[in-house]
């Protein structure tokens, strides 16, 4: 199909080409005539050239500009030059083909100057508009629009007859646009010229507009400077816009690995300083499904994270569960003392992995789908940020279901709500401790998971979250997933805030400052619990 | 009112305590400069630093005890206190340098002419004299520790979430003397130091009368705290921790309380950092991780909180641990500590000395040679 295409427009091109080149010539020739003539009579060369409109001459045009453009002396043929040696490489400048290694006496340079170049710049332009490529043509587009070579006019108008792809349309509509504003056009032309720059891509705009608006005065100059306000509004606003993404972004990291924090904090008023290793042993469980996938079955590499998330959640998940087992359930009552005995824990498992892995950093790798960014109005996402911010909210929602809707989450709610009393009605609060515990690890495993895709696997890796996953908590209030979720996002988007500001470190401490005096105002957080069980 | 105070804080325990202290301050110097090295009882130079690091690990142990064995506030930020401390004598050590930097410059430290500034900046000034670092050694700590009180206490901040937030004041902290714009070094911190008081602060004299202080300074706290916990006011504390709301209730300014034994006890951190960074040489901004300030409520827990004499003994035991583990083992020690946080919290939930206390309680009532009770440290699980 796209080779029938692109036959029909060749169909149409070649005999557009016919009628409305006056001097057609066959292109080798004209290539030829540069070996004869001084600097002059190559500006008209190069425009003979030009007059082609062959997109094939490009790749001499080009080579000129660079000074590699020699010829034979002996037939006084022209031909692109590679240094091998002493020698040159000779290759024909139509077919690329290599013609053979000849001695640096045999060959002479084709002379060129800075004007030249310039003229060159303008016609490679002009000739690329009509290359069969679309990306070749928005290239040439853009590079007129930057230059605004009123030469280049009448080739665009040409090249816009024929053009029917709508982005290469407007890209040289841009590009025409930029030309007019340097011509010497009505009026209105120019009006209608910086209204049409300001609408297409105002970041390029802003710097010719800005030239434009200098140079010249009365109606012309103040259309463009309003057209720069307008433009720079925008670029306010999708600086915003970036700066908020990035804030959500950041957000649902801290969402991931805080959430698991929130349940066993919430629940069980236990503060596990061990959750960041579980998010680290995520981590890891990731790194060996990668490895595993790696040596024996790589094509399964893009299904990599789907096969570690299940995985990490059981590893953690049991890890929790027997930490919950073995340590945690003699410690009830004593917050501060389970505070030490987790944190013993995470230096065991941290010095573990180490022992294991070794200190330095691991590779893992970002399946094809979580790589590359995507363009939304202006904004810049990059895939794996994007699938991260998707994946938090994702786990947010599932927790939240089964928080609400199973007969565990009712049970885990009854006994965060009040222990005696759930006990009385026959709920095994002791299995749903465990169980809990056990889930709020299981979920910073899969956060873990997540954050291996953006952060360095390495022992340290849980450390340098959980003073984070901290403060969301103690930010959002404990007991709340709600709070949890605003909590994260509100630090996430005000980091990056700050960021500009006060530089990336003292954000950061901004932020903790101001969390410690929020703690002050409402020291049970944004959503408190209320009620006696609290204060028990 | 400060005899009777001292007349009550030296109960039988303390005398011997403070005796021994003292006893060391005198014969551990001595026989370092004094016996010749080839002697049985000589102590080298290397064991006099580190025994005299582990006195000041000592200090700040006891004065983490004060507010989390007496008080119940378990602060994860003393380590902040310590090393502020810390940062006062090394702004000291480094204006005494002078024009003997690697630079020449007279008075801008090294790294100060490195970041090509032209002045001090002005929290640097003063220091230069010793008495004015001296003040600031203790009310640097102190202003931070009544400022961070006065806002939490006064809000009824308590248990886990102070913890918490102790913790993110050291994190803060971190960051921000990471920074070189601070002017405190960036991540190299203060080093270099040539003399202290005009004596050389490598000679053996030197490193002798600074271990001789970290003891007296070691003695005259567990005075002071010996003071404070058997007054009035010590028992006021207790009942604090035990029912904070009962207490303030009953009409106690509960507040007023906490605040005042914190401050106490960031002053004594304070003065345990400065009286460490001379002996071992530097001062970086990795004295305020958050991992250094947990440590110190292990040596706390290891040797019995709620006891004084418990912080001094399991700061010493721990440290002790650490250099032979580190030396022979390398990569056992952080299991090692590890274990040891799950063990303390687990079985020994008053420490050494309190388990020793009722192991020696039950003893006396077992065999009966003795009919009066004796008097239980105080352990209840400050929550």
């Amino acid at each position: 199909m796209q080779h029938l295409i692109r036959f029909l427009i060749a169909l149409l091109i070649v005999p557009l080409l016919l009628t409305s080149v006056s001097a057609q010539t066959d292109p080798r020739s004209l290539i030829n005539a540069m070996a004869v003539g001084n600097l002059k009579a190559r500006a008209a060369q190069i425009e003979a050239l030009a007059a082609t409109g062959d997109a094939k001459a490009v790749p001499a045009l080009q080579a000129l500009s660079d000074g590699a453009l020699y010829f034979r002396k002996s037939d006084k043929q022209v031909f692109i030059a590679q240094k091998s040696g002493k020698n040159f490489d000779l290759i024909d400048p139509l077919t690329a083909e290599n013609i053979g290694t000849f001695p640096k006496g045999s060959v002479s340079k084709v002379k060129v100057n800075n004007s030249l170049r310039r003229l060159i710049r303008s016609v490679i332009g002009t000739l690329t508009l009509l290359s069969p490529d679309p990306q070749i043509r928005i290239a040439a587009a853009q590079t007129i629009f930057k230059t605004g070579d009123p030469e280049s006019l009448e080739a665009l108008d040409r090249a816009l007859v024929q053009e029917k792809a709508p982005n290469v349309r407007s890209a040289m509509e841009l590009a025409r646009a930029s030309v007019i504003l340097k011509s010497d056009s009505t009026d209105a032309d120019k009006i209608a010229a910086i209204t049409l720059i300001q609408k297409g891509d105002g970041r390029e705009g802003l710097p010719l507009l800005n030239e434009f608006a200098a140079q010249s005065d009365g109606a012309v100059a103040a259309a463009a400077n309003k057209a720069i306000g307008e433009i720079e509004k925008t670029i306010a606003l999708l600086d915003i816009g970036q700066t908020v993404w990035y804030g959500i972004s950041l957000g649902s990291v801290l969402l991931l690995a805080a959430i698991g924090l929130a349940v066993t904090f919430g629940v069980m008023g236990v503060i596990n300083m061990a959750h960041g290793e579980m998010v680290m042993l995520g981590a890891y469980t990731t790194y060996v499904v990668q490895e595993i996938i790696r040596t024996g079955y790589p094509g399964l590499f893009d299904y990599s994270l789907a096969l570690a998330l299940p995985l990490a959640f059981l590893v953690s998940g049991s890890c929790g569960f027997v930490m919950e087992r073995t340590i945690i359930r003699f410690l009830y009552g004593r917050p501060l003392e389970t505070l030490l005995a987790t944190w013993g824990v995470s230096l065991i498992l941290q010095q573990t992995i180490r022992t294991i892995f070794g200190s330095t950093n691991k590779e893992v790798g970002n399946p094809t789908w979580m790589s590359g960014a995507y363009e939304l109005g202006g904004l810049t996402l990059t895939a794996n940020r994007l699938w991260i911010v998707v994946f938090a909210l994702f786990v947010f929602a599932a927790l939240f279901v089964v928080l609400k809707k199973t007969g565990f989450g009712l049970q885990m709610r009854a006994v965060t709500q009040n222990r005696k009393m759930a006990s009385s009605m026959g709920i095994r609060t002791p299995w749903v401790d465990a169980l809990t515990f056990a889930l709020g690890s299981g979920i910073a495993g899969i956060a873990g998971v997540a954050l291996s895709q953006i952060a360095n696997v390495s022992p340290n890796l849980g450390q340098n979250y959980i003073i984070d996953s901290f403060m969301v908590v103690v930010f959002g209030g404990v007991g709340n997933l709600w709070g949890t979720l605003i909590g994260a996002l509100t630090l996430g988007v005000a980091n990056k805030f700050l960021e500009p500001f006060a530089g990336a470190v003292l954000a950061k401490i901004l932020i903790l400052v101001f969390i410690i005096l929020f703690i002050q105002k409402r020291p049970r957080g944004l959503f408190a619990l209320k009620g006696r069980a609290v204060e028990a | 009112m400060i005899t009777s105070f001292l007349f009550k804080a030296l109960d039988r325990r303390a005398i011997w305590v403070v005796s021994a202290l003292i006893a060391l301050a005198i014969l551990v110097p001595a026989s370092n400069l004094m016996l010749p090295s080839d002697s049985a009882f000589h102590v080298s130079n290397f064991t006099i630093s580190l025994i005299g690091k582990y006195l000041t690990y000592a200090l700040l142990a006891l004065a983490l005890d004060l507010v989390w064995g007496y008080c119940g506030i378990l602060s994860l930020g003393h380590g902040a206190f310590f090393a502020l401390g810390g940062y006062a004598m090394g702004m000291y050590l480094m204006r005494q340098i002078g024009s003997r930097g690697v630079y020449g410059d007279p008075i801008l430290p090294d790294f100060m002419v490195f970041l090509n500034w032209k002045e001090l900046p002005w929290f640097w000034l003063g220091f230069d004299q010793f008495w004015f670092a001296a003040l600031m050694i203790v009310l640097v700590p102190g202003a931070l520790a009544f400022v961070f009180g006065w806002f939490a206490f006064r809000s009824r901040v308590t248990g886990v979430y102070l913890s918490i937030i102790t913790q993110a004041m050291t994190y803060a902290l971190l960051l921000a003397f990471f920074r070189n714009e601070m002017g405190f070094g960036g991540n190299n911190g203060l080093t270099d130091f040539k003399d202290i008081l005009g004596y050389d602060i490598q000679s053996d004299t030197t490193r002798a009368v600074l271990f001789s202080a970290s003891a007296v300074a070691l003695a005259a706290s567990f005075l002071i705290c010996s003071g404070i916990v058997r007054s009035k006011f010590g028992k006021v504390l207790v009942a604090v921790r035990d029912a904070e709301s009962r207490s303030r209730f009953i009409g106690y300014r509960v507040e007023n309380v906490k605040l005042f034994v914190f401050v106490v006890s960031a002053m004594m951190a304070g003065i345990a950092g400065a009286l460490y960074v001379p002996q071992v040489g530097i001062i970086n901004p990795g004295e305020f991780a958050p991992a250094n300030s947990i440590e110190v409520v292990i040596w706390t827990a290891v040797g019995g909180r709620g006891t004084l004499i418990g912080p001094i003994i399991g700061a010493v035991l721990v440290n002790a641990g650490k250099s032979v583990f580190t030396a022979a083992f390398p990569e056992f020690w952080l299991f090692a500590l590890g274990a040891l946080f799950v063990a303390t919290t687990l079985f020994l939930p008053k420490g050494v000395v309190g388990s020793f206390s009722s192991a020696m309680t039950w003893l006396r009532l077992r065999t009966g040679k003795s009919d009066a009770p004796v008097a239980e440290p105080a352990v209840r699980a400050a929550e």
